[in-house]
């Protein structure tokens, strides 16, 4: 992180702390007095925008500890969002569990998956690991539909909403706060996951993996733990977000989304906790634009223009960031902020 | 025995098909070290092709086949000079990510200029049944599978007698030495995505007179993937071959398995499971070759 100048650290944690300077904490502590007070100045719709937004950053720091810093590309993150969606729907559902007890076994489970899909990552890399992984997503939605003795198959499964004692999560602001303390969480521990032992690992086998493990850095333990932590995030996103549509089923978790979740990723900045945020709400708000525009282009022009519209657009949006700006939002930020470091003396 | 022999003749002559997909998606591989995910969709707009050509403009069949033939030459053209010659030198998680771009904005405007709806021109290619005894392939099935082999034995000549040929093999050997030699290489790359955009169209319209066209018709790309891993990334014969293992086993396995499962569709699942056993055994598939890495 790029520091105003005249900001020296006098010992090491200082050096090692993340917000160094005063101003820092104080736009940190403003914002989240912002986002929690969001509620009390928001409709219900823009509170459910955000809600999602908030689920949808959990997931999307999952996929960037593995594929941003670890080097895996996973395109089935949506697969592994189900399988923590299911546990979770299912413990609560037909066990009768509290969601308290049900999110950490759901974290799990999808935890545990991710480690079976991601055991051909040892032999493989690159394309033949995408493949893989595109494989996983389809056989884990296969299973849910056909077990659906347990999971409710092809019909879904109502899944009821969170409560502690008698206090119900029912309303939508109620749920913004459940949501967002745990994306607030989540993002705390997926920054200083990197700034571990294992998140040094992590970034020696994206860079090289072969010189990494002549380093001493263990492949096999570090590729498997890299998944296992982005299947927990998965696993986590994925139960909060069916026990707040109170439902689970196989549509919510659409190929397409894995796509997009690795869109959100290179929009935003790989291999950088902001830009896993950067993406995950600038692309998420993009969606909400298509969903306002695109009814109004249907009736303008054909009926399947708002559909055809949705997928154009998120099609372009990666081409063209790819070709012009393949370093992500995260990086024009950066820019913006050194030219006012040292302004007006830019040199 | 009869059922058996029916499920895997039946299954040989749509393993020639998805050889062919697979083709297009390994000569690409071969010259530019780029994943062509969209290869599937190639096909899916090759199957709205065929029907705009023989159905809305009830065109004969080498009109709409060769009209279908300009229209994937040009689209191959734009595509890789719009799209993939920028990213020349970037990781290969880019260029994956761009040709996944690239299906999702095929698909988008499949659904936009057809609606995305189911079409069909069921018996307006034209039959050919064949017989062995008790035996017959479906005649969709058997054009397509002729079609098939012809397709291949063409590119096969082309690889091996022609000038363009010689050039994208060398390519595919090595890029610095071609350059070296003369060649220019973006010239090769063109002509691989050009080659790549005609056999995914005329797989689609084989396929789209045997099934019908739909959107989800593009998931075939991702059985060519199976097809391709099985038969090793970078072997034209590897393609050929597991094309037909792959086509005989899904059909067999989905005839027997599909009565005793209750929700069924063990086909389309099947090119997963193939994909992922291969990936943990043996990751250069059946012909490719084993990777060798320096640091």
């Amino acid at each position: 992180m790029d520091l105003p100048c005249g900001t020296f650290a006098e010992n090491y944690a200082q050096d090692i702390a993340i917000f160094r300077t005063k101003t820092q904490w104080v736009i940190l502590l403003a914002f989240l007095a912002f986002l929690f007070a969001c509620p009390l100045f928001f409709s219900d719709r823009i509170l459910t925008i955000l809600t999602i937004i908030g689920i949808t950053i959990i997931t999307v720091h999952g996929l960037n500890i593995l594929t941003g810093y670890c080097g895996q590309i996973s395109i089935g993150h949506a697969g592994f969002m189900a399988v923590g969606a299911y546990t979770s729907g299912i413990l609560c559902a037909k066990l009768g569990w509290s969601f308290w007890a049900a999110l950490p076994c759901a974290a799990l489970a999808a935890g545990v998956a991710g480690l079976i899909f991601g055991l051909p990552s040892l032999k493989i890399k690159g394309f033949y690991l995408i493949m893989a992984t595109i494989a996983a997503h389809f056989i884990i939605m296969w299973l849910i539909i056909q077990l659906y003795h347990i999971t409710g198959g092809a019909d879904g499964l109502a899944v009821p909403r969170p409560r502690i004692g008698d206090l119900v999560f029912k309303s939508k602001s109620s749920y913004f706060y459940l949501v967002m303390v745990i994306a607030c969480l989540a993002t705390f521990l997926a920054r200083n996951i990197v700034r571990t032992r294992a998140g040094r690992a992590f970034i020696a086998i994206r860079d090289n993996d072969l010189a990494a493990e002549v380093m001493g850095v263990n492949l096999w333990a570090y590729k498997l733990l890299a998944f296992f932590i982005g299947c927990v995030y998965a696993g986590v996103a994925g139960s909060l977000l069916v026990h707040y549509i109170a439902f689970a089923s196989v549509d919510q978790f659409p190929f397409m989304n894995s796509v997009w979740y690795l869109g959100m990723l290179i929009v935003g900045g790989m291999g950088s906790t902001a830009g896993a945020i950067f993406g995950a709400v600038s692309l998420k708000l993009l969606d909400e634009l298509v969903t306002i525009v695109g009814p109004i282009l249907s009736a303008a022009v054909a009926p399947q223009a708002a559909a055809s519209l949705s997928l154009i657009m998120r099609g372009l949006v990666i081409i063209l960031f790819l070709i012009f700006e393949p370093r992500g939002l995260v990086h024009r930020w950066e820019m913006i902020k050194a030219y006012f470091k040292l302004w007006p003396f830019s040199y | 025995m009869t059922f058996f022999l029916q499920l895997a003749i039946t299954g040989f002559a749509l393993g020639m098909i998805y050889a062919l997909v697979a083709i297009g998606f390994v000569i690409i591989l071969k010259c530019s070290e780029a994943f062509n995910i969209a290869q599937g969709h190639f096909v899916m707009i090759g199957g709205y092709l065929g029907y705009t050509f023989l159905v809305t403009f009830g065109l004969p069949i080498w009109a709409s086949l060769l009209l279908a033939i300009v229209t994937a030459i040009i689209m191959g053209l734009l595509i890789e000079r719009l799209t993939l010659r920028p990213l020349v030198g970037q990781p290969v998680l880019a260029v994956i990510m761009m040709t996944i771009a690239l299906s999702t904005v095929l698909e988008g405007l499949a659904t936009l200029i057809w609606g995305g709806e189911y079409k069909t021109y069921h018996g307006v290619l034209p039959t050919v049944t064949l017989r062995f005894g008790e035996l017959s392939i479906p005649s969709e099935t058997s054009i397509g599978m002729i079609v098939s082999v012809v397709a291949v034995v063409i590119l096969m000549l082309l690889f091996r007698y022609t000038k363009i040929g010689l050039a994208m093999r060398a390519t595919a050997d090595d890029v610095q030495v071609v350059q070296s030699a003369g060649i220019k290489v973006t010239t090769v790359y063109a002509f691989s995505w050009v080659i790549a955009c005609v056999v995914g169209i005329i797989g689609g319209i084989l396929l789209g007179g045997v099934s019908g066209v739909m959107i989800p018709l593009a998931e075939v790309g991702i059985k060519a993937f199976a097809v391709v891993l099985l038969g090793g990334v970078n072997s034209i014969g590897g393609a050929i071959v597991a094309g037909i293992i792959l086509g005989m086993l899904e059909n067999i396995a989905a005839g027997y398995l599909d009565p005793l499962l209750p929700g069924g569709g063990l086909a389309n699942v099947f090119p997963f499971i193939v994909m992922i056993i291969v990936l943990t055994i043996r990751p250069y598939g059946l012909f490719g070759q084993a990777r060798i890495e320096r640091i």
